[in-house]
């Protein structure tokens, strides 16, 4: 057995949980593979990890691999994310979402986790469509593509999911695709070891649904797409906004520092028990007793 | 409860004040919740007492978040509430439904409101007994208390907790926006009792999450402690793994049910107030169970035999109690602050055995004794 194939078995849950759900040739495999390697690299203990995902092909995810995983309702896993964060900051908490999940029913959560600053890592596989269900259109679906909801062609624009992610304040934005494996493998690293929220948008291809409704071909075909239109950061800064059109720009985003809720929120802690036994914090306990009447 | 005389508290307290008390007493140290009236001094007074001891106040983005954050921080072992009313209470059904498949004990207080939509945000009302029981979707168990005094709102959010880590349910606290803004002296007891949920004690690889029990409560293991197993919205097998197998999900349904439904005795509470010879019986709970009170003082003082169950344990349902009514009642009388929520229950139990009256005020206003008496001496 290979090296890195010996390294992912290592994580798997092997006790009855495969076959796995996805379709051959999926791109999630590739992010699970992504990810188990940055784990490993980094040397987290499987205890320690929380791996928490919201609904749909991505939502899956956690019950292949052995940390703690949680599985909650659809779009709301970052908020789950965040008590168990606030609750336990020594757990290393991960996120894995969809486009659907973390943009139209969890759009809200996710502005606001990165405005937070929460301690997570938000990993975002987008494939441009609601698989799952069956490949009705989704947030980041591009104007004039089709779907089994958009059969006369998608009349919206789509979401740049990391450009949000950025303009929300996340203090680390990094996007792959799951063609440029390794890249992955390093913005993954790089989002597990920031201190904030991380985002790590990866772009993937959905054949079964997406590709098949517009004619986009095989798995392979469509990984060469990825190939063919990613553009480095470095790369796309030379480049004219019109030659940018029809490309993906892929690499490390944003990467700044902004003061961690964990921390400012543990500053609250010893000012409140400074203040504690002050007047003017009991007159907002409100609890009077008798004798201070 | 267990309650000791010396070293006892005595405070002038709001509903919402008790609750606050009675949060931080039971060991509460996570709080996640969304603005709104007539449940907010709640979240205020939270956000200043919690950080004094170590604990966690968050304010979400809305309700859905505040209960899915709720939930995250009980799976990471510390006891977690939110506190909402009407509106927010329906956004926290989703998740709701979660903390039950699951299993994750938590807290829900909800201060009613005048419903439906944004209805009467200032206005007292009884209108979500009903979505407290069957508010999110699918068959499941749930717990709802309902408290009538400050004092209650004290006593009965600690019972929530109690009640959430003896049975990994969610448990949700009735208050009316009355009880909630009123102020009673109250006595607080030093000594009460607390319980936090059975962890296991096998290692690790023995440690099955989703086990049946004779109690139906399986052990529970926080995050973080060594114990890795998977949480999931689907339904489950015991390992807590999604299944579609009959034979896996009958049992599982069978259980989450069965660990509500075989322990009424330590779930259900109720008072009985003149009810050994009542032929006239109201039944009522939270504000109007006050009034009630008074109204059935008065009815004696004219002669008639009445009596008052007040119910404190509003789901599940107290049959028993109902039916201890019928040994002796030849008239029932429940009045609410909806359009007849708990009425209905009380008729399926009687079954035609005593005549059910019901009075029903949605007018914002409260039910008063003069008001209750006065419908006694109509239907006696």
């Amino acid at each position: 057995m290979p090296e890195i194939t010996k390294i992912i078995h290592k994580y798997l849950r092997h006790d009855k949980k495969f076959p796995h759900v996805w379709c051959p040739g999926c791109g999630i495999g590739i992010m699970l593979g992504a990810l188990i390697r940055a784990i490993d690299r980094i040397g987290y203990e499987k205890d320690e990890v929380v791996l928490v995902s919201g609904i749909g092909c991505s939502g899956r995810l956690p019950v292949y691999v052995d940390f703690n995983t949680l599985h909650t309702t659809h779009g709301r896993a970052l908020t789950f994310a965040t008590g168990v964060k606030l609750a336990k900051p020594s757990l290393k908490v991960i996120v894995i979402m969809g486009d659907g999940d973390a943009m139209a029913i969890g759009g809200n959560h996710f502005i606001h986790a990165a405005r937070r600053n929460i301690d997570v890592a938000a990993i975002i596989l987008n494939n441009s469509v609601y698989g799952m269900t069956g490949g009705q259109y989704s947030p980041t679906t591009p104007y004039g593509m089709r779907s089994t909801t958009t059969v006369y062609t998608s009349i919206e624009q789509a979401f740049k999911i990391s450009e949000l992610a950025v303009t929300a304040g996340a203090v680390f934005v990094g996007r792959g695709t799951v063609y440029h494996a390794k890249l992955l493998d390093s913005l993954m690293e790089k989002a597990f070891l920031k201190q904030g929220f991380s985002v790590v948008e990866v772009m993937a291809h959905c054949h079964t649904q997406y590709g098949r409704q517009n004619r986009l071909g095989s798995a392979v075909e469509m990984m060469e797409w990825q190939r063919d239109h990613a553009v480095s950061v470095e790369k796309a800064a030379k480049m004219k906004p019109e030659e940018l059109s029809d490309k993906v720009i892929i690499g490390v985003l944003v990467d700044k520092e902004l003061p961690v809720y964990q921390e400012e929120y543990g500053k609250i802690r010893e000012r409140a028990k400074g203040e504690a036994g002050s007047r003017s914090s009991q007159a907002i306990q409100g609890s009077r007793s008798k004798e201070e009447r | 409860m267990k309650k000791k005389a010396q070293g006892q508290r005595e405070l002038l307290l709001q509903g919402n004040e008790a609750v606050v008390e009675g949060t931080l007493r039971a060991g509460c140290r996570f709080f996640a919740g969304y603005p709104i009236t007539p449940a907010t001094e709640i979240s205020e007074i939270l956000s200043v007492r919690l950080p004094q001891v170590d604990g966690t106040f968050i304010q979400m983005e809305d309700e859905i978040a505040s209960l899915g954050a709720v939930i995250g921080a009980s799976l990471a072992g510390v006891k977690a509430m939110t506190a909402t009313s009407g509106p927010g209470f329906s956004l926290m059904q989703e998740n709701l439904g979660f903390a039950v498949i699951a299993e994750i004990p938590c807290v829900v207080v909800n201060v009613m409101r005048g419903g439906p939509s944004t209805g009467l945000p200032t206005f007292p009302s009884q209108g979500d007994v009903m979505q407290a029981r069957w508010g999110t979707h699918g068959d499941h168990p749930i717990i709802v208390l309902c408290a009538s005094t400050v004092r209650e709102c004290y006593e009965l959010t600690i019972e929530a907790f109690n009640l959430s880590e003896k049975f990994r349910n969610p448990v949700i606290l009735l208050v009316d926006e009355v009880v909630a803004h009123m102020r009673e002296k109250v006595v607080l007891p030093e000594e009460v009792e607390v319980f936090d949920r059975v962890k296991p004690t096998v290692p690790p690889e023995w440690y099955i999450p989703y086990e049946d029990t004779p109690r139906g409560v399986p052990a529970m293991a926080n995050f973080g402690e060594g114990y890795r197993y998977h949480v999931t919205g689907l339904t489950h097998d015991i390992r807590g793994f999604p299944t579609s197998r009959p034979d896996e999900i009958g049992p599982f349904m069978a259980r989450l049910h069965r660990k509500i439904s075989q322990h009424f005795s330590e779930i259900q509470k109720a008072e009985f107030f003149q009810t050994e010879d009542a032929e006239l019986t109201v039944v009522a709970y939270g504000c109007v169970a006050r009034s009630a009170k008074r109204a059935v003082r008065e009815a004696r003082e004219r002669g008639i035999k009445a009596g008052l169950l007040k119910l404190v344990t509003i789901w599940p349902f107290m049959r028993a109690a109902v039916e201890r009514l019928l040994q002796t009642s030849k008239t029932l009388l429940v009045p609410e602050m909806n359009m007849g929520q708990i009425s209905r229950e009380v008729k399926r139990v009687n079954r035609g055995v005593a005549k059910v009256y019901t009075f029903n005020k949605v007018d914002g206003t409260i039910i008063t004794p003069e008001e209750i008496l006065n419908r006694m001496l109509e239907v006696s």
